[in-house]
């Protein structure tokens, strides 16, 4: 029984193989329908999983092949031309053949898979007078070449079902008939009746022309077909067969594990050595240092593949995806041979035909569009592959209409996921970000194509799942890039040990930007704070800290730790951990953390140190997430609840404004927090300006204006950046108190100039400031702009306001 | 009859299905995990593993043993490696299907998942520790109570 399971699981892994290989040769074999070595690698295929099928009894799968096999001889006779309506038959064909196989894989039998519609579609083909070849007139070396395959690929039908059945030898003709359905009799007949007439040509010039060897061969098939069967071709089979084995991923895993193992014995025993005296003991270690060194690297490379194992489905992929979205696509492929680790070929797998489906669908356009504009009717896609630094990166570029930042902001609107005041200040990069947000699709119709729900989002999920990363540049009318990159090997990655509460952790080099060391000097003074949230000043801007010890609900040793302040950098925003004391620099081996810890979402993994300590792994995206009180899937989230859930609670900017008068506006209009000095200030006409990012920012004082007396003679001023469509103004306060949630039923009326009423925070009654009033005061045409008057003057009506994080994003 | 690999936990005597243990080994230094739940000791470095630590005593609610060192008995749960601490390690006895009783109706139904019943030795029970149940992330929702040891 195991035997014949073994029979099969060779078959299936072959098949498949063979299968991806006849996609691209059907493929390109409609753009060059002359390429005979194509052909007979076509057929080849075709004809070894008949024959396998023939003797393993898969009746249904046979006839398939069968009916496709005499397609291809009227192809390879030069019959019939390989058009449009044929390769679609052939890819049918191809199709219908997995099916079958996918059957076979789950319980070892051909199902209820469907043949008999290909079959007909086949015959019908067929049956359709097709056009002769151009070439017919010019076939006059044709003769020479096509005899000579001729017998012994007519007689293949008959000797593959034979070929392996030894028993049934003596009756090949009889063991074909009843398995073939009467269709099929006239592909059988059809070869059978060329062969004399081939073989009489093939006969006479045998002894004058480079093809005799074959040629004699031709006779003797007929009595024994086992050998006949084209020796030219397993030949080749063979070599291939002969230099490359099959081997268990499973046990590639197990040795990638062991190799792990050694590499960390032998760093024990070079410590070992290093402290002894015994010179044949450090000669010994220094030998082991270098095999294991070079055994790791060979093991390492047995799970390295070519990316071209991806690529032989793309074209595949964009012909059907061409064909049905209307598009001329040219394929371009470059960089196949680069390799990479089969796990992460894998992963960024699904991650890669998205986005080639993407870009044939929603990237290039249709061919009058591309004439109208100039460019030639056929698109290029290119594939590129490469290394880089320690990287993989992998490029799908189309040269079609390109993607409008400003459309994606527009788009962002209008899902929730961003307001028009952060989409107006955004850069056209950060704006061709926003692809990647959970809930975003550009497809502005849903096709069967794209738009069916994965969305770029998905993209980004799967290839950092792996460590990578995925960008996209994109110029209007001109084309797009997507980029991705991914590490080189799951197994090893770069990253920083540090310490902290006196646990070590190791942060991947890939979310690291840089380090900044606080020390003695600076102490606690490089922290600040805005009332709880920690920030560092770094180069002017406001950082947040993300106290490591606090995330994990660690005591931190003794007094506040304040060592130092890695800076991370991740997609959305920028952090900076909070951490004792960094360590080192190591090359880390991942180990997979227990199930039971997965939950926990703040560790990518485990590793074993050098000195076989155990660390975790921290994933830094997942830590901001936790720790970043706004996320923008938080946002969406509560924008989605409904503005009735938001209205209950609405962030405020509490400011105090001297006298001790504390007043709120809505943070969701604030942009930013900035410290001026007053020498900044210049004045405009009878209004105060500073020169602020390029522009100028006027300021309104919120002490004059709500007539209380701030304090003076300070040397800085602390001013709330309000924007609105590119427009900034600035209102002067005296301290930053809090971020409070306005709850809208405390809210009592109170008249005064400058105020909309006053609201319960923190226990204490906050005036609500008129925030259209005192903007107003600092620039009187702020709200002039084109964009519909906003409802957010009012606080409480503010859906889905966003947290105190956006002040955090603002601040990058 | 049914091979138990017993252990001590306080004072009572516990047993693992014999197949389960890949082995028994003094107890290692442990890298604590910060947001784990209590019963999670720590990740142990078995040979270039990472394995969890489950602290027995934590999960079958006593208290943590103190002033002495407990051993790790290693057992495979769905093929991942998972060490469990326990007080001492004993041997390995060998019990038939006459002396097994299901937990008793008056067993904590907390601790109800966790074992599956009790063979009568001569002169104690041995608790028969249900393993995959112990290393599970949560307590296990009233399951049907296991009222049988097959073999």
């Amino acid at each position: 029984m195991d035997d014949v399971d073994d029979i099969v699981r060779e078959f299936l892994v072959e098949s498949h193989e063979n299968l991806d290989q006849l996609d691209r040769d059907l493929v390109a074999l409609e753009e060059r329908p002359g390429d005979r070595p194509l052909l007979s690698s076509v057929f080849r295929t075709i004809h070894t999983i008949k024959g396998t099928s023939g003797f393993l009894a898969f009746g249904a799968l046979e006839r398939l092949t069968h009916v496709g096999e005499g397609l291809l001889v009227e192809l390879r006779d030069g019959r019939r031309s390989m058009d449009q309506p044929t390769t679609d038959v052939l890819l049918a064909v191809v199709d219908r053949v997995r099916d079958v196989l996918a059957a076979i894989e789950v319980d070892g039998t051909e199902g209820t898979v469907e043949v008999d519609d290909v079959i007909t579609a086949v015959e019908t083909l067929r049956a359709t007078p097709a056009a002769p070849p151009v070439a017919s007139p010019a076939v006059v070396p044709a003769p020479h070449r096509a005899p000579e395959a001729e017998p012994a690929r007519a007689l293949a039908p008959a000797a593959s079902t034979v070929q392996a059945t030894p028993v049934v030898q003596a009756t090949p003709v009889v063991q074909a008939t009843p398995v073939v359905p009467a269709a099929s009799v006239p592909a059988a007949s059809v070869p059978v009746a060329s062969v004399p007439a081939a073989a009489a040509p093939a006969g006479q010039p045998a002894p004058v022309t480079p093809p005799a060897p074959v040629t004699p061969r031709a006779p003797s098939a007929s009595a024994s077909p086992v050998a006949a069967v084209e020796p030219d071709d397993h030949a080749h089979v063979r070599s291939l067969g002969d230099s490359a084995i099959r081997v268990d991923v499973d046990l590639l895993d197990a040795l990638v594990r062991q190799v792990g193992e050694l590499v960390l014995a032998r760093n024990r025993i070079s410590l070992l050595a290093a402290a002894s005296q015994d010179l044949a003991l450090v000669r010994g270690a220094q030998s082991l240092d270098l095999i294991a060194g070079e055994l790791q690297e060979g093991v390492m490379k047995t799970r390295m593949q070519p990316i071209d194992h991806l690529w032989s489905k793309m074209p595949r992929i964009v012909r059907d995806l061409a064909t049905t979205c209307g598009r001329e696509v040219q394929l371009e492929m470059s960089g196949g041979d680069t390799e990479l680790d089969r796990s992460l070929l894998e992963a960024v797998k699904d991650p890669l035909t998205h986005l080639v489906r993407n870009a044939v669908d929603h990237g290039i356009e249709p061919p009058d569009v591309r004439v109208a504009a100039g460019k030639p009717a056929k698109g290029t896609l290119s594939l590129r592959a490469y290394h880089t630094g320690g990287q993989v990166v992998v490029e799908v570029t189309d040269d079609g209409k390109g993607i409008d930042p400003r459309v994606v902001g527009d788009l962002a609107v209008a899902r929730g996921l961003r307001t028009s005041e952060q989409v107006a200040a955004a850069s056209p990069a950060d704006l061709l970000h926003l692809l990647f947000l959970p809930g975003f699709s550009t497809a502005s119709a849903v096709t069967h194509v794209s738009g069916r729900g994965v969305g770029m989002d998905v993209v980004r999920t799967h290839v950092e799942a792996v460590g990578g990363t995925v960008d996209v540049e994109s110029t209007v009318g001109v084309g797009t890039v997507w980029r991705l990159r991914v590490p080189l090997t799951l197994a090893i990655m770069p990253a920083l040990t540090v310490e902290c509460a006196g646990d070590v952790f190791a942060v991947p080099q890939v979310n690291l930007l840089e380090l900044v060391a606080l020390g003695d000097a600076q102490g606690v003074a490089g922290i600040e704070e805005v009332h709880g949230a920690r920030v560092h000043r770094l180069r002017g801007e406001l950082l947040p800290l993300v106290p490591l010890a606090e995330v994990l609900g660690l005591t931190p040793d003794g007094e506040r730790a304040t060592g130092t302040v890695i800076a991370v950098v991740q997609a959305e925003r920028r952090f900076g951990l909070l951490v004792d004391r960094v360590l080192s620099n190591e090359e880390i081996v991942v180990k997979a953390l227990s199930s039971r810890l997965k939950p926990l979402g703040v560790y990518a993994g485990a590793t074993v140190l050098g000195d076989g300590r155990v660390s975790l792994i921290l994933d830094v995206q997942a830590i901001a997430r936790r720790a970043m009180v706004a996320d923008v899937a938080d946002d969406a989230a509560a924008a989605q609840v409904g503005a009735a859930a938001t209205v209950a609670a609405t962030p405020m900017l509490v400011v105090g404004v001297g006298g001790g008068r504390r007043v709120a506006l809505p943070l969701q209009q604030v942009a930013r927090l900035e410290h001026l000095r007053v020498d900044q200030v210049e004045r405009v006409g009878g209004r105060e300006v500073v020169r602020y990012r390029g522009t100028m920012l006027p300021l309104a004082r919120l002490d004059a204006l709500l007539g209380t007396r701030g304090g003076t003679g300070r040397d800085d001023l602390l001013v709330v950046v309000l924007e609105r469509g590119g427009r900034t103004a600035g209102l002067v306060v005296d301290e930053i108190v809090d971020i409070l949630q306005d709850s809208a039923d405390q809210h009592a009326d109170v008249v005064d100039h400058g105020l909309l009423g006053a609201t319960v925070l923190d226990g204490r009654v906050t005036e609500l400031l008129d925030v259209r009033a005192a903007v107003l005061a600092a620039d009187p045409s702020f709200y002039d702009a084109a964009e519909p008057a906003e409802p957010a003057t009012e606080p409480a009506a503010a859906p889905g306001a966003p947290r105190s994080g956006h002040l955090v994003g603002a601040a990058r | 009859m049914s091979q138990y690999v017993t252990f001590t936990l306080a004072d009572a005597l516990y047993g693992v299905d014999v197949m389960r243990v890949q082995e028994v080994l003094r107890a290692q230094a442990r890298t604590r995990v910060p947001l784990a739940p209590p019963d999670v000791a720590g990740l142990v470095n078995l040979r270039g593993q990472v394995v969890l630590t489950v602290d027995l005593r934590t999960r079958l609610g006593m208290p943590r043993l103190v002033d002495a060192e407990p051993t790790m008995v290693v057992v495979l749960v769905e093929g991942e490696a998972i060490s469990l601490l326990v007080d001492a390690v004993g041997d390995v006895v060998e019990v038939g299907p006459d002396t097994f009783e299901p937990p008793p109706p008056n067993l904590d139904p907390q601790l109800r998942p966790l074992i599956r019943g009790a063979h009568k030795l001569e002169d104690r029970l041995l608790l028969v520790l249900d393993v995959a149940a112990a290393v599970a992330p949560h307590p296990a929702h009233p399951a049907p109570t296991p009222t049988l040891e097959s073999r």
